[in-house]
């Protein structure tokens, strides 16, 4: 009988919550999300939009919406202090964002289609897929082959280390664009930065160096998320009440989470956590997407 | 003249990113601050799509809503920004592409503005 009425209760307090509370809730969210987010190098946006639907039973096209905006803010951010550093190589950024934001103009105008519950099913997959991934070991490894397309295409290049510039070369350039179409799509379907698919394309299809990839992922996910914000924004899924508080929190929580020092050891436990976490997300919005209740 | 080298689009659009970022997410903050005064007492309902309401749907709605301070179209104005942040840093790499004159890149930047505005229009469609 008290579990009846404490699980009546908390359905009420959820059910009829005020905006300030509601608000409150998600700026701690959101800055925890940016937090582990940032610390990860796995983005926000998978933390904000179960948090979103599955806690606070926020419809996910809002959710979705709201994660996008964060995107953007926490990548032009962010890109500012690595663009900085002379480590983002423009050039293959820029030619690489003609294939995300296709992608994510594609993608954000599937997501206009796609019943909810397949996005959330998606989602969940995608989840475990980009967790499972970012505990790969990675390898620094230099290739130096000649392309033909990245000499064309000017995309070979150099980057600071220590003092000195070490070269590298990038190669299988359409492998990368394809790639890249793909990681755009993803981020217009389900309003994430994508980062990891990025990384992806970049360090094991293309060969480049690591550091490359993901200061230059970084640089990439705002423009790739701004594609796909304006066909939402259109569609009237940005809703300001709700983008308000997730910015600000998601904001806040990965520049505290870039203030920290974390060295490798804490870093893969870091990841593990964060790995075991969602996956325990992931198989949430997988269940209630097949359950229909997303 | 001195020459416009890659070194100085980083400083350039490293600049224009944080700018843009700051100023978007004050002017958010300041609307939440009215949007939270005026509404903080009411119940958030976000449980099923509804889009959103009429003034913040559209432009000229957003600026009367501004300028009769009303919150959520402050919130909706700095979001517009933070959007354009990152297109904005794509039209300044274009404009240093000119200077390094570099034309391929010149070529490449205009196509992903050019996807960028086919996106907001395919928005409105259907």
């Amino acid at each position: 009988m008290k579990k009846v009425i404490i699980t009546f209760a908390a359905i009420t307090l959820f059910a009829c919550m005020s905006v300030i509370v509601f608000t409150l809730i998600i700026l701690i969210g959101s800055y925890f999300a940016g937090l582990l987010g940032s610390l990860t190098g796995l983005g926000g946006g998978f933390i904000i939009i179960p948090l979103l639907t599955l806690l606070l039973n926020v419809d996910i096209k809002y959710a979705i919406g709201a994660s996008l905006v964060s995107v953007i803010a926490t990548s032009s951010g962010s890109a500012a202090a690595y663009v900085r550093e002379g480590i983002t190589n423009m050039r293959l950024g820029m030619f690489l964002e003609i294939a995300t934001t296709a992608g994510a103009m594609c993608g954000a105008i599937l997501a206009l289609y796609i019943p909810t519950n397949y996005i959330a099913v998606l989602f969940g997959l995608i989840l475990i897929c980009s967790a499972l991934l970012s505990l790969r070991k990675k390898a620094e490894i230099i290739v130096h082959q000649k392309s033909y397309l990245a000499e064309k295409l000017k995309l070979n290049s150099f980057y600071p280390v220590n003092g000195s510039t070490v070269k590298y070369s990038v190669t299988n350039v359409a492998g990368g664009f394809f790639m890249m179409l793909f990681a755009g799509a993803i981020s217009g379907l389900l309003g994430i930065g994508s980062g990891a698919l990025k990384v992806i394309a970049m360090d094991t299809v293309m060969r480049i160096p690591f550091k490359v990839s993901t200061t230059t992922s970084n640089f990439m996910i705002g423009v790739t998320a701004s594609a796909s914000a304006v066909v939402y924004f259109q569609r009237g899924y940005i809703s300001p009440g709700l983008v308000m508080p997730v910015v600000i929190g998601v904001l806040i929580g990965a520049f505290t989470g870039s203030k920290l020092l974390v060295n490798a050891t804490s870093s893969r436990w870091l990841r593990l956590i964060f790995a075991v976490v969602v996956s325990v997300l992931a198989v949430q919005m997988i269940y209630h997407g097949i359950a229909g209740k997303i | 003249m001195i020459k416009f080298k890659d070194k100085d689009m980083q400083l350039l659009l490293g600049k224009v990113l944080r700018a843009g970022t700051v100023i978007s997410v004050s002017i958010v903050f300041i609307g939440g601050l009215f949007y939270l005064y005026r509404h903080g007492h009411t119940i958030a309902d976000y449980k099923k799509f509804k889009g959103i309401p009429d003034f913040v749907q559209h432009f000229s709605g957003i600026i009367g809503g501004v300028l009769s301070l009303k919150g959520q179209a402050i919130i909706q104005l700095g979001i517009i920004l933070l959007i354009s942040t990152p297109i904005l840093r794509v039209a300044f790499s274009t404009m240093g592409f000119v200077l390094e004159k570099d034309y391929m890149y010149v070529g490449i930047s205009m196509l992903v503005l050019l996807i960028i505005f086919v996106s907001m229009l395919s928005g409105h469609a259907g």
